[in-house]
């Protein structure tokens, strides 16, 4: 395996090549035949490559990592990396290859600090959550002495090391290990004498398991059932270290070991775990909190670091790992590594000329620790970015990760600004539509009216639909795709425009998957919990103690047990749920159910069946595989979650994991049958994923232990008491006194309540955001206020064309733009003034002056840094898109209604309503006109009194107006004129006696001086008098006989008077009626009112009402004449 | 004014065939004297509407146009002062103002070289002194004006009327305190949908005999009577969506409703026939 690992070192195969190999993927036609001839020679080896790679880089991490919580897990640690056959004697070929390794030397060398050795195929989770402890061991279940399960980040020394073949030789040779003597066939030939991992030996039975640690995270809440059957001695640290620090000496510890290890040789015919090494290394738990400055510029063999970085996050990305999160842990604690343990000098240095093979230690000072991190980290990024926004935020502050790889770090920086999920958010309330929100929704988010349009129908349908649903899916015979098919297709086929798309997919998440994903959400859990009761139910007949003390007895309980049919046919569901495409519902609850067997479980043919279909999707959850059908991101972390969970459980042996190919290929699921199933739909989303998954958690802890600088110790990490900040912060000088401020600002919140700074940081983002929200409404609507005056100007002067609006638009823009500057200082202003009041308003009265003081600053320069970067990078394209709309709402709303735009005087203060509405005076006006226009009934009229009384009435109306709109009020000034025609012409039918049909002069004249009134004083709309000297409206006098002019006379003349029309324009008027053919006498009639109203003197008012009274019947006589 | 479906269908049974001019409301307000007249001549209203729906394509063809042309022709030549247009209207039961458009189009498809465009056509209908033909002004004026369902002073008295109601239940919730922004107000915020009213803080509506309420985020002014038709159409087009934007709301029908229609109260659309006194407000005063 180490030739490999060299030979990708070397170049001499390319590492895509190497994973595709040990993906055991086909063989691509791109392959450079002699590389795949060069593997196909180690092909019998390939699977014992990963199990290599992870030991030999916990191995090869084991100086820098001594303090620190430990990595949690490892691959099955037999193989450790280090070939040669626990006891077997050297092989051919092996020497070369021996010295790739690190010399035993330098390892013995660290040993003191260095993780102390353990059964190398125990996995563990990583953190100290220690949420259920499985088996009997329960919770508090100890820990063998030769398993210190924390320890398992470094490499264990495994009795096969090639380097001290010494010791493995030492033990006797035991025939019934397999390890030692495998099944022929089964060790490649020619080999390195690399020890294959899944000769591993399924799990330890009842003894190491009793005093094995419980799987202490990446475990939901226990159910404890079985006491401790053997109190232990050595768990003495929650951690799982095991070993109180200097209680106990290594040769204690060793002597311990070995005795276990011999004492499960005479128990078990099953070979044993690889036994710890003599000497190897054991964690010191004298924490240094100090760390160690770490520069990029003091890597070592960057490239080789590179390579095996991309190795690594190859192996990562293909699922060869058995837990993704067990490796992103090991990669965090690489990075907050906090100094490397001094070696010998002789390790240090590099061999001369061997930098690029393996027999230099790969990582040979915290640079090279924090540089192989960032570098795996960077690979790693799509899964970095769905973990929670504290986690998120606490990587994006790293100051090594900014200080390796300012781009990742940008990118975690945007990431966890983007991130809105946070985990402890409480579900939003159900039955709610997703509210209309302008700053997202309105038009100005979209690239056209047509896909604003578009988007607004969509969502109406789609609210349609699922309403129909709602009430339809329940009735029998009704069918989906028949009642909604079409639909949908037709809501979906009118997704076009790209933004469209983002709309309506916030649209669809939040409405179906804040709804759906909750009830998948709640039907998931249950499903656990039930699973996990079931699963303690139906394995508890079988526990006991364990292991069957022989081999014998071990066969007459599997052959026992292989005929007692499973109580539930777990693996008939698994086959359903993979078929149907919901592994995402199945596989959480089944992993629950399996976590509570009991260690036959797995070597029975059922159980193992199951296991091998788990493991092949497990492969074939491949993250970075993002195509239509393909199961959603979260959906498959949170499987892949669940699973690297249930292959580290003690029952589960560890070389399930690594499994010979051949019975991987069992695995066919027809997915046909359902194209679309649970698994291609978002159903899981952060929350849940922490929630099944809590030891996710622990890498935020370690994160945040690194911040505290706490070394993570016993305890856990985020129990730690939290260090004098100073202590931490001091490792890395601040190169500037922004950088110290903010130094000293975190410092200053480590030592407060974790509230205060919650508090502060609350304030910062919404001051800062209500900044620029206060900015857009005071200096931006302003500038808009002045760009629309600007524009006014520039139409007068350019007429009402106004010129290219597109050319208007940057000339207003090259005005205006320029003073967005001001926003700054506003903004600034702004989170000066507003900072305070709000901190001190949230924070307790009791707060220490000082303290206060602090928290009030520092909210006033976060605010301000949030607003003042968001406004110097956006508000000159703020301002752009306002005038923008400006001018475009100037320009469409030139022209029409000119007089509309006027001010509009309203009613008085005083005015309490009570006129009547404006349609019931149209309603009754128009009736008034339908009688005068006809047909009528002989009995219909109206009374001149009711004429008068409506006349008042729209008198009070137009001046209360309260009710009044201009349309209205444009029909009420037309229908008063037509209103006045009819009365010139005395046309309206009035009640009483036959002979009495017609108004009094007298009361025609009151009426009309009262409309001229109303024209005069009280319409605000123009008034189209114009049309009384209209031909159909003069007409109507053609009709009366005798004619009478005498009115219409009158009513030009007050005209006139009352300047409600020009002379000019009353005698274009009568002078265009000539143009109408008329009968012949009326239009000698017409040209005599013509004329005499051209003879009426331009005289003054008084004058022309003494000739009035004078002749009041003029009009008649001339009419009559 | 809420009726039962079964109050409703007497009234619309009585409805058939009733010519719209004022005459027929006079019947009409007889013979439900304890009706009010908003709601019956809404009623009668959206009734001669749906009745001009259905009928409306008949007295479209071509033959129909050309043969009340000529019918129209022929009556004014032998008088032009009798109501030619408005009695050939009520005869082939049609809307005198609807009648009227169609005579004039046809009119100036004679007179006029171009195809009369939709605009000069509405123009002209509400000022008839723009018509070029005296006689045909007088008889389409006097269509409009003695229609009560069509033509440009309905619509405008409609639009009055909805106009009237909305600054009413502004005034309504000025007086209850209760802060909302307003259409315009929504439009200019570029809202997509938007009711009368969104309320700024929701309001809880007690409904009567019963102690739950009804939470109100938004409230829609109706200045009609909610029938059937009318109301299913409005939810399509308005309630629904504003459901789907704001949440539960409430729907005045200032001129009453059917009461079977008020059916989705618990999916979040409440029907009112005036402002309801039973709210409750979110309390700010700390208990």
């Amino acid at each position: 395996m180490a030739a490999v690992l060299e030979s990708l070192l070397r170049e001499e195969l390319s590492v895509a090549v190497a994973v595709r190999w040990i993906a055991r993927s086909a063989q691509s036609s791109e392959d450079d035949p002699r590389e795949a001839a060069a593997l196909s020679s180690l092909r019998p080896l390939r699977k014992e490559f990963v199990p290599f790679l992870l030991n030999f880089l916990r191995e090869q991490s084991s100086r820098v990592l001594p303090q620190g919580p430990p990595t949690p897990a490892k691959a099955p640690g037999s193989s450790t990396g280090l070939p040669g056959r626990s006891g077997g004697p050297p092989r051919g070929g092996r020497g070369a290859r021996n010295q790739l390794f690190p010399p035993i030397e330098a390892s013995s060398a660290t040993a003191a600090d260095a993780p102390s050795a353990r059964r190398g195929g125990r996995r563990r989770g990583p953190g100290p959550a220690r949420e259920r402890g499985r088996g009997p061991g329960g919770l508090e279940e100890g820990v063998s002495g030769e398993c210190l399960p924390w320890a398992g980040g470094r490499r264990p020394r495994s009795s096969g090391s090639p380097s001290s073949p010494s010791l493995a030789r030492s033990d006797p040779p035991n025939l019934s290990n397999l390890e030692e003597f495998p099944p022929v066939g089964s060790v490649p030939p020619g080999s390195a004498g690399t020890k294959p991992s899944r000769r591993i030996n399924p799990t330890p039975v009842s003894e190491e398991r009793s005093l094995s640690k419980p799987k202490t995270c990446f475990t939901s809440p226990p159910i404890s059932c079985v006491p401790s059957s053997q109190p232990s001695v050595l768990d003495t640290s929650p951690w799982g270290h095991g070993i109180p620090s200097g209680c106990r000496s290594l040769q204690e510890e060793r002597e311990m070991l070995r005795k276990e290890r011999s004492k499960q040789l005479q128990q078990s015919p099953t070979p044993a775990c690889p036994t710890l090494e003599p000497g190897s290394p054991h964690p010191s738990r004298t924490g240094h909190l100090t760390a160690e400055p770490a520069d990029p510029t003091r890597v070592s063999s960057r490239h080789r670091l590179e390579l095996v970085a991309l190795v690594y996050s190859s192996c990562i990305a293909e699922n060869l790992v058995p837990n993704l999160f067990l490796e992103l842990f090991f990669v965090l604690q690489l990075l907050t590594a906090r100094r490397m343990v001094a070696a010998k000098d002789s390790d240090l240095e590099p061999t001369p000329g061997a930098v690029d093979s393996l027999e230099s230690p790969l990582f040979q000072s915290v640079h090279d620790c924090v540089f192989f991190a960032v570098q795996v980290l960077e690979h790693q990024f799509h899964v970095l970015s769905h973990l929670d926004k504290g986690t998120l935020k606490l990587l994006a502050e790293n100051e090594r990760l900014l200080c390796f790889s300012p781009a990742l770090q940008g990118r975690l920086r945007a990431a966890y600004e983007g991130s809105v999920a946070k985990v402890s958010l409480a579900m939003p309330p159900s039955a709610q539509a997703v509210s209309f929100q302008p700053e997202t929704d309105n038009r100005a988010n979209f690239s056209s009216d047509r896909a604003f349009h578009t988007f607004k129908k969509q969502r109406d349908v789609f609210y349609e639909v699922l309403r129909e649903w709602e009430d339809r899916h329940e009735e029998p015979g009704w069918d989906f795709e028949k009642g909604l098919g079409s639909r949908i297709r037709a809501m979906m086929g009118q997704l076009s425009a790209a933004c469209s798309h983002s709309h309506f997919v916030r649209l669809f998440q939040k409405q179906l998957l804040q709804g759906e994903r909750r009830q998948f959400a709640v039907v998931l859990l249950s499903l656990r919990l039930l699973a996990k009761f079931l699963g303690f139910v139906a394995f508890l007949p079988y526990r006991g103690p364990e292991p069957p003390p022989t081999r014998e007895l071990q066969d007459s309980i599997l052959s026992l047990r292989s005929q007692v049919p499973p109580v539930l046919d777990v693996r008939a569901l698994l086959q359903q749920g993979l078929r149907a495409r919901r592994a995402v519902l199945t596989v959480p609850w089944l992993v629950e159910f399996l976590s509570l067997a009991d260690h036959i479980v797995p070597m029975l043919d059922y159980y193992r069946s199951i296991f091998t279909l788990l493991l092949h999707l497990h492969r074939s959850l491949v993250l970075s595989k993002e195509s239509e059908g393909e199961m959603c991101f979260l959906n498959k972390l949170l499987l892949l979650a669940v699973l690297g969970w249930l292959f580290q459980i003690p029952t589960v042996p560890e070389d399930l994991f690594f499994l010979e190919e051949g019975q991987l290929d069992v695995f066919e699921v027809d997915t046909v049958a359902s194209e679309h199933g649970l698994d291609s739909m978002p159903v899981v989303d952060q929350q849940l994923l922490y929630t099944c998954c809590p030891y996710i958690g622990e890498l935020r802890k370690l994160l945040a232990s690194w911040v505290s600088g706490s070394s993570g110790r016993s305890g856990g990490l985020v129990r730690k008491i939290t260090p004098t900040t100073t202590t931490g912060l001091g490792a890395q000088p601040p190169q500037t006194t922004q950088g110290l401020q903010a130094q000293l600002a975190q410092a200053f919140f480590h030592n407060q309540p974790p509230s205060l700074r919650r508090t502060v940081e609350f304030v910062a983002e919404r001051i800062g955001s209500n900044c620029v929200k206060h900015i857009k409404a005071t200096l931006v609507a302003e500038l808009v206020r002045q760009a629309e005056s600007l524009l006014q100007e520039q139409l007068v002067t350019q007429g009402q064309e106004g010129g290219d609006p597109a050319q208007l638009l940057e000339i207003l823009c090259s005005q205006l733009c320029p003073h967005g500057a001001q926003a700054l200082t506003q903004g600034r202003e702004f989170c000066q003034k507003k900072s305070p009041g709000a901190v001190r308003a949230l924070l307790p009265e009791e707060t220490p002056a000082a303290v206060l003081s602090s928290a009030e600053n520092i909210a006033v320069s976060l605010a301000t840094e949030k607003a003042c970067a968001w406004l110097s990078a956006n508000i000159t394209a703020l301002i752009r898109r306002e005038v923008k709309a400006a001018v475009s709402r100037t320009l469409r709303a030139q022209g029409p209604e000119p007089a509309a735009r006027g001010e509009r005087r309203g009613c008085s203060r005083a005015c309490e309503h009570h006129a009547p509405l404006p349609s019931h005076l149209i309603s009754e006006i128009k009736d008034v006109l339908s009688l005068a226009v006809g047909p009528r009934d002989p009995e219909e009229g109206v009374a001149p009194e009711y004429l008068e009384q409506l006349l008042g009435q729209l008198g009070q109306m137009l001046r209360c107006r309260q009710f009044l709109c201009p349309p209205a009020e444009q029909h009420l000034a037309k229908c008063s004129v037509e209103l006045a025609s009819l009365l010139v012409a005395d046309q309206i039918p009035i009640l009483g006696p036959p002979a009495q049909h017609q108004l009094e002069r007298g009361q025609a004249r009151r009426l009309l001086l009262m409309l001229l009134s109303l024209w005069k004083d009280d319409f605000q709309v123009p008034v189209p008098l114009q049309l009384l000297l209209r031909p159909r409206n003069v007409a109507l006098l053609a009709d009366t006989r005798p004619r009478e002019w005498d009115l219409l006379l009158f009513l030009l003349r007050e005209l006139v008077e009352k300047g409600l029309m020009r002379r000019m324009e009353i005698e274009a008027c009568l002078g265009s009626l000539h143009e109408t053919q008329w009968p012949g006498d009326f239009s000698e009639e017409l040209a005599t009112l013509f004329n005499l109203f051209l003879a009426e003197p331009h005289v003054p008012e008084h004058q022309l009402r003494a000739c009035e009274l004078v002749q009041p019947n003029r009009g008649t006589v001339l009419a009559q004449s | 004014m809420i009726l039962t479906k079964a109050q409703y269908d007497e009234i619309a049974q009585c409805l058939v065939s009733v010519p719209p001019t004022r005459q027929s409301l006079r019947k009409l307000k007889q013979r439900f004297p304890s009706q009010s007249q908003a709601t019956l001549l809404s009623i009668f209203s959206q009734e001669y509407q749906k009745h001009i729906k259905r009928t409306h394509a008949k007295h479209h063809t071509s033959e129909a146009i050309e043969s009340y042309y000529q019918r129209y022709l022929n009556g004014v030549g032998e008088n032009g002062a009798a109501p030619v247009l408005l009695e050939l209207a009520n005869e082939v039961d049609y809307a005198p103002s609807l009648m009227a458009r169609i005579i004039l189009e046809r009119f100036l498809q004679e007179h006029e070289e171009a195809p009369p465009s939709k605009s000069v056509i509405n123009s002209m209908l509400r000022d008839p002194s723009q018509i070029p033909d005296g006689v045909l002004a007088n008889q389409v004026y006097q269509c409009i004006v003695n229609d009560c369902c069509y033509g440009p002073l309905v619509d405008c008295i409609k639009h009055a009327i909805g106009h009237e109601h909305e600054v009413l239940l502004r005034d309504l919730l000025l007086e209850k305190n209760l802060s909302f922004l307003d259409e315009d107000q929504l439009r200019a915020r570029g809202y997509d949908k938007t009711p009368d009213f969104i309320l700024q803080v929701p309001v809880v509506m007690l409904c009567s005999l019963a102690v739950e309420g009804h939470i109100i985020h938004w409230i829609e002014s109706k200045a009609s009577f909610g029938d059937e038709c009318s109301h299913h159409a409005y939810l399509h087009d308005q309630f629904w969506s504003y459901w789907n934007r704001f949440g539960p709301g409430l729907v005045i029908y200032w001129y009453g409703f059917i009461q079977e229609l008020d059916c989705n109260r618990e999916r979040g659309i409440l029907l009112h026939a005036c402002f309801p006194t039973d709210i409750v407000t979110l309390c700010h005063s700390v208990a």
